[in-house]
């Protein structure tokens, strides 16, 4: 078993795969708002992405354990599914932010939250230190405390950038 | 998010969720028990051992040959880790058990005996 | 001695049980539920995270509040429902056909019962370690409902064994509870449960590490600390031990179903490692051999809760027939075509063998058709 696949059957993407694949490069660069990157590469019953999607950019089921399949051009970032999907997988990055910067919409649902402006720890899909980014909005999509953190972040980091740190406390 | 307070007994400090992001705990009225003799605080109604286990309380009996100490282990009844002596009743399944004002709650040594004037 | 009686009697309100005495209940039965913990709703009151599954069973709802649900269910046919909590079934005598059950710890009562649903749920496996019995080593089930239900803190620093759904899940409700968890070991190559589970509790810095297992505890009354050592490929240790310092270890290595009443009951049993260990077999009404029993949830083979679920509504709806009332034509197929639907991914594979092992085609003696 070769390394990459060993850190993947540890719950770590490596590589596009079924059910995780990057959406086309120029489409994403151009959609205001961002489009969805899904990650959820195992055939597992479950649906809630695609139920929540309200323009059909994450295609309906034939199968409750299909993995989802987007067509990206559909897709306007509206977090629905980001806080929708019971395993966390679902992430909006708006690639026209900034020049330099990206706005990443996550999923998050621990303590403490953050405020608009609060600088957070980027941390990638093992957990580790790769930015610094800024709080530009927090929402709750459907009011059950899945919140969606809207992050400012270099570029740079695009397919890294995962899961906020919350670090210094607001006063 | 560790609220420390209140009287002594176990590590002297009470273990409790205070803030959580999903959910809102919804505690009984505080109230006074025994453990081994020492006054201890829990909420009316939560199980013996989770009141124990927030005022530090590990060890709940300890085996009769061995003396192993013995905790929680299922919280569901079902594994007999946390049998104590509870108002002079041994063997209480501590972890479905609720808390009351007042209970002696005391460590298991061995398999426990008869209580006294109880048919 | 008192004895109580009903027509239907589910033992267990978890999330099979529940949806068993809702369906039976709402057939027309009268149903009486028996629950040993403080309060209805089992393991689905511990449970933070957004349930799998489709909408038929609330996919995208957190654990305990598709308890609230089931409970609010059972609320609106309340006059058919009689509800026992912190009441234990402790035996069942097939010569009186009579229950023996203990309110609190001191209270004894008889129960007779025309159907009984035998949903008791699962109970947690240990494995062998050194020290695997000091204060500090805790089921899964435990550590949630230590923190989840009661909020209380299970411990400073925790090490999970097993990577399955539940160590998994667990590892990432400590971290909402505001623990650290030191690292998983996991004995198999990957990880059991699902990986976006696992992408979770990776992406917060939770190290998983495979091919790895508990070597011993450490601690003189309670834990301190724990020594993880690499499996080879026959699950032999090898290299050399490594110190994690922890004060609670967390024991999520599956979980064996709670089936003594049914063995109680004469019911046919059979082993299936599929299911997880002895349970009964059963027709696709979710009768068992002894036709007055009916088998739903972990306690008929551990699975998710969604499935357990649907399990309990099929042994409802079959009680509930088998005592005349009438049910809905046609919902028995649909119950069942929504099993095979959640069953069919990747981790359902196994499931499907097992049911397929436990399942008869119908009893022959043919009573209560």
């Amino acid at each position: 078993m070769d390394d990459m696949q060993k850190l993947f059957n540890s719950g770590v993407l490596t590589g596009e795969r079924e059910g995780a694949q990057l959406p086309p490069r120029e489409l994403w660069e151009s959609k205001k708002g961002g489009v969805v990157v899904v990650e959820c590469p195992q055939r597992i019953p479950c649906n809630p992405c695609a139920t929540s999607c309200p323009t059909g950019a994450i295609r309906p089921f034939k199968d409750i354990n299909d993995t989802p399949s987007v067509d990206h051009s559909l897709c306007t970032g509206c977090t629905l599914c980001v806080a929708s999907c019971p395993g966390l997988a679902c992430f909006v990055i708006d690639l026209t932010f900034s020049e330099d910067l990206a706005l990443f919409k996550l999923p998050y649902e621990m303590l403490p939250l953050p405020r608009k402006g609060d600088r957070v720890a980027c941390l990638n899909r093992v957990g580790e230190k790769i930015a610094e980014g800024t709080v530009e909005n927090i929402t709750q999509p459907r009011k059950d405390r899945t919140y969606v953190v809207h992050v400012s972040a270099p570029k740079t980091v695009v397919n890294d950038f995962r899961a906020i740190k919350v670090v210094e406390c607001h006063a | 998010m560790v609220e420390k307070q209140g009287p002594g007994g176990g590590s002297g400090t009470v273990e409790l969720i205070g803030e959580h992001p999903i959910l809102d705990f919804q505690r009984g009225e505080k109230v006074l028990f025994f453990f081994d003799g020492k006054e201890m605080e829990g909420y009316e109604g939560e199980p013996i051992a989770m009141a124990l286990h927030a005022n530090g309380v590990r060890v709940y009996r300890e085996t009769e040959k061995e003396h192993r100490p013995r905790g929680f282990f299922c919280a569901i009844g079902k594994c007999s880790s946390c049998f104590m002596v509870v108002d002079g009743v041994p063997n209480v399944r501590t972890c479905i058990t609720p808390l009351k004002p007042g209970m002696q709650v005391e460590t298991q040594h061995g398999n426990g005996s008869v209580p006294d004037g109880k048919d | 001695m008192k004895t109580l009686s009903t027509e239907i009697l589910v033992i267990g309100g978890g999330a099979a049980g529940l949806s068993a005495a809702a369906e039976a209940a709402s057939a027309g039965a009268k149903v009486m539920v028996i629950e040993s913990d403080l309060h209805l709703g089992g393991q689905l009151v511990k449970q933070t995270h957004k349930f799998f599954g489709s909408k038929d069973e609330y996919a995208g709802t957190r654990g305990f509040k598709i308890a609230e649900i089931l409970l609010n269910e059972i609320e609106s046919c309340k006059d058919n429902v009689e509800i026992h909590e912190n009441t234990t079934v402790t035996g069942f005598y097939s010569e009186d056909k009579t229950f023996t059950a203990m309110r609190g710890e001191e209270s004894f009562f008889h129960i007779q019962a025309q159907k009984t649903i035998v949903a008791t749920g699962a109970q947690e496996r240990l494995i062998p370690f050194v020290n695997n019995d000091l204060p500090g080593v805790y089921g899964a089930g435990a550590v949630q409902t230590l923190m989840n239900v009661y909020g209380v803190i299970p411990g400073k620093r925790v090490l999970m064994v097993g990577a399955g759904n539940i160590g998994l899940i667990v590892s990432y409700q400590l971290m909402q509870a505001g623990v650290e968890v030191a690292a998983i070991v996991e004995a198999a190559p990957r990880i059991g449960g699902y990986w976006v589970h696992a992408a979770k509790v990776r992406r917060m810095g939770v190290p998983i590490l495979l091919g790895h297992s508990i070597k011993r505890a450490v601690g003189d009354r309670t834990i301190t600390g724990a020594y993880i050592t690499g499996l080879n490929e026959k699950f032999e240790p090898v290299g050399e031990e490594t110190f994690v310092d922890c004060d609670v270890i967390c024991i999520a290595v599956g979980l064996s179903p709670t089936t003594e009443i049914l063995s109680q009951a004469g019911c046919k049993m059979m082993y299936v490692p599929q299911l997880c260990g002895l349970v009964a077999r059963r027709d696709m009404s979710m009768k068992t051999s002894n036709p007055d029993f009916f088998t739903a949830g972990d306690a008929s083979g551990i699975e998710e809760a969604s499935a357990a679920m649907v399990e309990g509504r099929i042994a409802g709806l079959s009680a509930a027939s088998s005592l005349g009332y009438l049910t809905e034509h046609g919902k028995l197929d649909e119950y069942w075509s929504r099993l095979q639907s959640l069953r069919s991914g990747e981790a359902g594979a196994r499931i499907c063998q097992g049911i397929e092992c436990v399942l008869v085609n119908g009893w022959e003696d043919g009573r209560n058709g």
